[in-house]
């Protein structure tokens, strides 16, 4: 496949200095925690290696995630991101619509068998026979399954294609599914957030174009680079929730000094990623930053779990929803009353049985 | 006046005294291993569930001084910790004495679930707490419903605590860290670690309504059944009211 350019060739076909390609390494070595020895072995891999052909499928999904990866903040990631990877099709991006898109699909399949990442944007309903999202004319879970076949390794963007996020909320009507669930025989990496951070998604794509493998994955199947530590871990308000001082009310004047929001329902202690070093925007701010808690959009199930702004999640099983203290109050209010109940019965038999032996004595 | 003939030397000991303690007997049941750790055990499921409830409903906050001089909800979270490893510690300790102390050490950690006679002293159990026996059997070590559930509050609360408690620990511990490894699977089965903290959270109340039980029935037998209770866990004897046939 001599005919493909590598990604040096593309970087300067597009009129992008060596001086700026080199920077583009160092800064991708950094975010991907590698240090500067791998500077040159980046921008080795992208002098030599031709680019690795991307098919980029949408299924039931809001787009967020092509919207976040187009907004990579350093100025090359939007010139060349998209340019150093072959993105053979794509909706969102692709300029040919209609028959000729489809036609490019097919073609790009045929051609890189074996050898092209699948992106998956969205997941496939599989309700009814997939025909909540019908994408070419043909449902999107035959798609996907086709797509998948001849793909080196599988990338799953955001929460919907990992988890199923919003659309598999309870009772998921067109049972829309994670892609792990429907694809069993490839490799999968996991690049949860609604939408997961632009730098993370570029991050990910660059590693696996240098080094020729997935980065290293975490239990779940997420690169533990991005997702290996907790919002909290790195959380600058992180003082304010060691020393007890929270936002109690989204008005008062805790909320104006920039205190912890744990108390309105922050979930930065149980989410993994990287906001709160990488930042949102070009680092410019992030949700916690912002003043608003994170609402845990790169963990399994974060829209099932009661209200964004509860500190303690609803529990939704034998049809009562409420929070875990509620139960165990109850719970704890029936056993005690019960208890009281059997004290109360147990001293009048005493007294009664007490009474009686002095008679019959 | 003490009595002459009298096995127990009291200046103030009368007969009817006598009449009662010449009927007593004491086995020697919980040894010193078992009730030190009942004591620390329970002193630290206190500490835990306090704290662990602050932790999920943190108090008003405090200006006590700048964030970085104050630690309140940092001090929280350690007692937390700290009572959480001690209570593991103990727990296998406990373990270890169910292997090296007497029979009665055994007892906490397993249910004859085959044994019909077991099933069927429950059963009377069950009765006398419901009024209908007149009368509760006498028993060295714990009576059966007892037994039943010292096994699901205590060997299945407990462990369910520790194990999720060292899951939910390893978050802050990270990966790579002892815990993590140890316990950093039990997050594949719960996935988002707010529903694992949600577990946790019920468990917290699991134990809380053994307190209430344990608590009541144990000075409810003490002052009612055949045989000593609460003081059996100071020192270790089972000392008996009458010496009846059951």
């Amino acid at each position: 496949m001599s005919q493909i350019e590598t990604f040096y060739e593309v970087m300067r076909r597009q009129g992008i200095t060596r001086r700026s390609f080199m920077k583009y390494c160092s800064l991708t070595a950094s975010a991907l925690g590698l240090g500067p020895s791998f500077v040159p072995e980046i921008a080795h891999a992208m002098e030599t290696k031709p680019r690795t052909p991307v098919i980029w499928v949408n299924g039931l999904e809001c787009t967020c995630c092509s919207e976040s990866f187009i907004r990579g903040a350093h100025p090359l990631a939007k010139d060349v991101v998209l340019s150093m990877i072959s993105l053979d099709y794509s909706h969102v991006l692709m300029a040919a619509a209609g028959h000729a898109a489809e036609a490019a699909l097919a073609e790009a399949m045929e051609t890189h068998k074996g050898n092209y990442i699948l992106a998956v944007e969205g997941n496939p309903p599989l309700n009814e026979d997939g025909m909540f999202c019908i994408v070419g004319g043909r449902p999107f879970v035959e798609k996907l399954k086709e797509a998948a076949a001849g793909a080196k390794a599988v990338i799953a963007w955001g929460a919907c294609a990992s988890y199923g996020c919003v659309q598999a909320a309870k009772p998921n009507p067109t049972q829309a599914t994670p892609i792990h669930k429907v694809i069993t025989d490839k490799p999968i990496i996991k690049i949860p957030g609604c939408p997961p951070i632009a730098e993370v998604m570029t991050g990910v794509i660059t590693y696996m174009l240098t080094f020729d493998r997935l980065p290293e994955l975490d239990r779940q199947g997420r690169p533990a680079m991005f997702y290996g530590q907790r919002i909290h871990d790195k959380c600058y308000r992180r003082p304010h929730f060691d020393a007890g001082q929270f936002v109690e009310a989204w008005d008062d004047d805790n909320a104006r000094k920039g205190y912890c929001l744990y108390k309105m329902g922050c979930k930065g202690p149980t989410t993994y990623n990287a906001c709160s070093t990488i930042g949102w925007n070009e680092g410019i701010s992030f949700p916690i930053q912002s003043g608003h808690g994170c609402i845990g959009c790169s963990e399994d199930g974060f829209w099932d779990q009661g209200g964004f702004y509860d500190r303690l999640t609803n529990i939704k099983q034998f049809g009562v929803e409420a929070n875990a203290d509620q139960v165990g109050l109850a719970a704890a209010g029936v056993v005690g009353g019960a208890v009281a109940v059997h004290a109360a019965i147990s001293a009048l038999k005493r007294a009664q049985k007490k009474t009686q032996d002095k008679v019959e004595g | 006046m003490a009595l002459p003939s009298s096995p127990i030397a009291a200046h103030d000991v009368a007969p009817e005294d006598l009449a009662t303690v010449s009927r007593q007997t004491s086995i020697y049941v919980y040894e010193a291993p078992v009730r030190i750790w009942h004591w620390i055990n329970a002193a630290a499921i206190l500490v835990l569930c306090v704290t662990g409830y602050f932790i999920g409903s943190p108090l008003p906050s405090m200006q006590i001084g700048e964030a970085t001089d104050q630690f309140v909800f940092g001090y929280i979270r350690f007692a937390h910790f700290a009572a959480g490893m001690i209570l593991t510690v103990g727990f296998l300790g406990r373990i270890y004495w169910a292997f090296f102390g007497n029979h009665h050490a055994r007892q906490l950690f397993y249910v004859p679930f085959w044994s019909a006679s077991f099933w069927a002293e429950v059963w009377y159990e069950i009765r006398w707490y419901l009024f209908i026996a007149k009368e509760p059997k006498k028993y060295v070590g714990h009576n059966p419903l007892a037994q039943l559930a010292m096994f699901f509050f205590i060997t299945l609360g407990v462990s369910f605590m520790i194990v999720t408690g060292m899951a939910l620990y390893a978050e802050g511990a990270q990966a790579g860290s002892l815990t993590d490894t140890l316990f950093g699977w039990v997050h594949t089965l719960t996935w988002n670690s707010q529903r694992l903290h949600t577990l946790h959270h019920l468990g917290m109340w699991w134990i809380v309504i053994f307190m209430i039980v344990h608590i009541y029935v144990a000075i409810r037998e003490d002052i009612m059944s055949r045989q000593s209770i609460v003081s059996t866990m100071i020192s270790g004897h089972r000392t008996f009211k009458d010496d009846r046939k059951d």
